[in-house]
C-alpha cells in the first residue's frame, strides 16, 4: 500500500494517534505480568502485604532470589531450585543435541535419497507431532521401568528425544526439500556417498534450520511440565516442576515475593533465547503453519 | 524393486564394489531405520497399548482382566468427567475465539507502518517462550483477590471492585482464558502478519481505485485471503486447548474443587494420583479422539489444496 496518499487532516491525525495509543495499551496488557514478576521479585515481604501490585519497591532487595535459588522449600525439600535448574539444563542439553541430530538426517534421507515409500514413512513420523502426550504416559512409564530408566535424567532424555524427532524432522525436511537437488545428483554420479554429500553439501547450507530446529527444541523441553512431573524424582526433577512444587507448598508463610523470583529464574533462558534469536524462535512456531 | 531409478544409477557409478553400492543404495533406510522404529513403538505402539488399557480393570498397575468399554460407560457417567469435558468446551471455543480476534486485529494495526513495530512485535510475543507454569504462576498472583488485581483496584478507592474469578467456581475456568489468550495470542498475530505481508498488493490498490473505505477493504478483501491462516491458527491453537495442563496446574489446580478440571488433568489425577489406571487410559483415548477429530479435517483439505494447487 505505498501510493496511499497521506492526508494530513486533524481526522486523520486522530486516527493515527488513536492507533499508537490502542497498540501501546496492547504492549502494557502483555507487558504488565513481566513487570509485576520483576517488582515483586525484588520486594521485601512486608512491602508485599502493604502496597499493592504496582507499587515500586521502597527498599529493593535480592533476597527473594537468593532464597528461591538456595533455600526455599520445593515440598518436603528446602534447597531451592538452583539445582533442578542444572537438572533441566543436563536434560535439555543432549535431548536437543540428540534430536537435532536425527531430524537432520532424517530430513536429508527424506528429501534427497527419496526412495519408494518415503513419502509414507514421513506421514507416520508426522503424526508424532500431533498426538496428546496424556495417550503414552503409561506405556512409557512402564517402558521406562523396563529399561531402568524410571525417574532418571537419562530416562527424560529418551522421553523428550523421541516425542522431539517428529518436529526436528519435520523442520529439516521442509527446509531440505527447497535445497536445489542437483548438486546431490551430481555428486551422487561423482561417487559421493550419502555421509559425505550431507557433509559437504547440505550441512555447510543448514545454520538456519539449525538454529531453528535448536530454539524450538530448547523451548520445548525447558518448558515441559507433563513428562517431567511424570518420570521424574526428588532428585531428577526439572526446573518447572520445582517451581510448582514450590508456589504450592504450604507450610509457613506464603513468600510470594520468592515464588516470583523462582518464576523469573525458570523463565530466564526461554526469554534470553527469544531476545537474542527471536526471528528464529517465530520461524519454528511458524514453519509448516504458513505456507510459502 | 522399490529403487529402479536410483539403484541403476548407483550400479553404473560403483562397478567393481557392488557391496559399497547396495549399502549405499541401503543407507538412507538404514538411517530413517532407527525414527521409524520409534515411531513404530512409542507413537503407534503406546496408543495401541493406551486402548487396550482402557479396555481392562486397571487400578493401581496395569492389569489385563478385559472388561470391555466399561471404563468409556464409567466415564460417561461420571461426574468429574462432564465438568472437564464442558470446561474444555468453553475454553476451548473462548481461547481461540479471543486469540484469533486479538491476533488479527494487533496484527492489522501493526501493518499500517508503524514506528518501532519490531519493539512492539517482540512485546506482544514474548509470553510465548514462556513455560505455562510460569505463565499460571504469574496470573495467579495477579489474579490473588486479597493481593492482586482486585486489591489494587480497590486501593485506587473503588472499595467494592470485585475480581475473584480464581476462587469462584463458576469462574474458575475464565481465568485460564484470560492466561491462556495472554500466552498465546502474540502468536496469532505474528502468523497473521506474516500473512499480511503476503497478500499481493495489486488487490488491495484495485479496491482502492474502486473507492472502498479501509475498514471496508480490510474486512471483504484482506481477510478473506487470509483463509489458510485462519484454519492453520485454529488448528495450532484447538491443539493447545486440548494439551493444556500444565496452565491449569499451575494457575487453579483444577479447583475450586474440580471446578476447572480439563480432561488432561482430569487423566493425569486417575492414571496417576488416584489409581484409576484402566479410567485414566478410557479418558486419554478420548484426548486422542478430539485431536483427530480436528486433524483429519485439517489434513484432508491440506491435501486437497495441495493437489488442486
Amino acid at each position: 500500500m505505498d501510493n496511499v496518499i497521506r492526508r494530513r487532516t486533524p481526522a486523520a491525525r486522530l486516527g493515527r494517534l488513536t492507533l499508537y495509543a490502542v497498540l501501546i495499551l496492547a504492549a502494557l496488557f502483555y507487558l504488565l505480568p513481566l513487570a509485576v514478576m520483576l517488582i515483586t521479585s525484588v520486594k521485601p515481604l512486608s512491602e508485599i502485604s502493604a502496597g499493592t501490585l504496582l507499587a515500586l519497591p521502597q527498599a529493593p532487595t535480592l533476597e527473594p532470589w537468593a532464597k528461591a535459588w538456595g533455600e526455599a522449600c520445593t515440598g518436603m525439600r528446602c534447597e531451592g531450585v538452583g539445582g533442578y535448574f542444572f537438572n533441566s539444563i543436563a536434560i535439555v542439553v543432549p535431548a536437543v543435541l540428540i534430536s537435532t541430530v536425527i531430524g537432520a538426517l532424517n530430513g536429508y534421507a527424506l528429501t534427497k535419497w527419496r526412495f519408494k515409500g518415503s513419502e509414507l514413512v514421513f506421514a507416520l513420523m508426522l503424526f508424532g507431532c500431533f498426538i496428546p502426550f496424556q495417550v503414552v504416559l503409561l506405556p512409557m512409564a512402564q517402558t521406562l521401568g523396563w529399561l531402568g530408566l524410571s525417574s532418571s535424567r537419562a530416562g527424560l532424555i529418551l522421553v523428550h528425544v523421541v516425542f522431539g524427532i517428529a518436529f526436528t524432522t519435520l523442520f529439516f525436511r521442509n527446509f531440505y526439500v527447497a535445497v536445489p537437488t542437483e548438486l546431490v545428483s551430481a555428486a551422487k554420479l561423482d561417487g559421493a556417498g550419502f555421509f559425505r554429500i550431507f557433509w559437504r553439501i547440505l550441512l555447510p547450507v543448514s545454520a538456519p534450520i539449525i538454529v531453528v530446529s535448536v530454539i524450538w527444541q530448547f523451548t520445548q523441553i525447558w518448558n515441559d511440565f507433563l513428562f517431567g512431573v511424570a518420570f521424574s524424582a526428588h532428585d531428577t526433577q526439572p526446573v518447572t516442576v520445582a517451581l510448582n512444587n514450590l508456589v504450592n507448598t504450604s507450610t509457613g508463610v506464603r513468600e510470594y515475593n520468592v515464588d516470583m523470583a523462582a518464576a523469573m529464574i525458570a523463565a530466564l533462558p526461554t526469554l534470553v533465547v527469544y531476545v537474542l534469536a527471536g526471528k528464529y524462535f517465530v520461524r519454528g512456531l511458524t514453519a509448516g503453519s504458513v505456507k510459502g | 524393486m522399490s529403487t529402479v531409478s536410483s539403484s541403476t544409477r548407483t550400479s553404473r557409478v560403483a562397478v567393481g564394489r557392488p557391496a559399497r553400492a547396495r549399502l549405499q543404495a541401503w543407507l538412507p533406510r538404514l538411517v530413517l531405520s532407527p525414527s521409524i522404529a520409534i515411531s513404530l513403538f512409542f507413537v503407534y505402539g503406546f496408543m495401541l497399548w493406551t486402548f487396550i488399557l482402557s479396555l481392562t480393570n486397571s487400578r493401581m498397575l496395569p492389569s489385563y482382566d478385559f472388561v470391555g468399554f466399561a471404563q468409556y460407560g464409567r466415564l460417561m457417567v461420571n461426574e468429574r468427567w462432564w465438568v472437564a469435558s464442558t470446561n474444555l468446551v468453553v475454553f476451548g471455543a473462548l481461547f481461540v475465539g479471543i486469540c484469533l480476534v486479538v491476533g488479527a486485529l494487533l496484527a492489522i494495526l501493526l501493518d499500517q507502518r508503524i514506528r518501532q513495530e519490531g519493539a512492539l512485535r517482540t512485546l506482544y510475543l514474548y509470553p510465548m517462550a514462556l513455560s505455562f507454569i510460569v505463565t499460571g504462576v504469574v496470573w495467579k498472583w495477579l489474579l490473588n483477590p486479597s493481593l492482586g488485581i482486585q486489591a489494587m483496584v480497590r486501593s485506587w478507592g473503588f472499595e467494592s471492585f470485585t475480581f475473584d474469578w480464581l476462587i469462584n467456581p463458576d469462574m474458575a475456568v475464565y481465568t485460564l482464558v484470560i492466561a491462556a489468550v495472554w500466552q498465546a495470542s502474540g502468536f496469532v498475530m505474528a502468523l497473521f502478519l506474516a500473512g499480511l505481508r503476503g497478500i499481493d498488493d495489486s488487490i488491495i490498490k484495485a479496491a482502492q481505485l474502486d473507492g472502498a473505505s479501509l475498514p471496508r477493504i480490510y474486512l471483504r478483501v484482506v481477510i478473506p485471503c487470509l483463509r489458510p491462516v485462519v484454519f492453520s491458527a485454529v488448528m495450532i491453537l484447538a491443539h493447545i486447548a486440548i494439551k493444556s495442563f500444565d496452565l491449569v496446574v499451575a494457575l487453579t489446580g483444577g479447583g475450586p474443587g474440580y471446578a476447572s478440571d480439563l480432561p488432561a488433568t482430569f487423566m493425569y489425577a486417575h492414571a496417576f494420583t488416584r489409581a484409576q489406571i484402566g479410567l485414566g487410559s478410557a479418558s486419554a483415548m478420548l484426548m486422542l479422539g478430539g485431536v483427530l477429530a480436528i486433524l483429519i479435517p485439517y489434513l484432508y483439505s491440506e491435501l486437497r489444496s495441495r493437489k488442486h494447487g
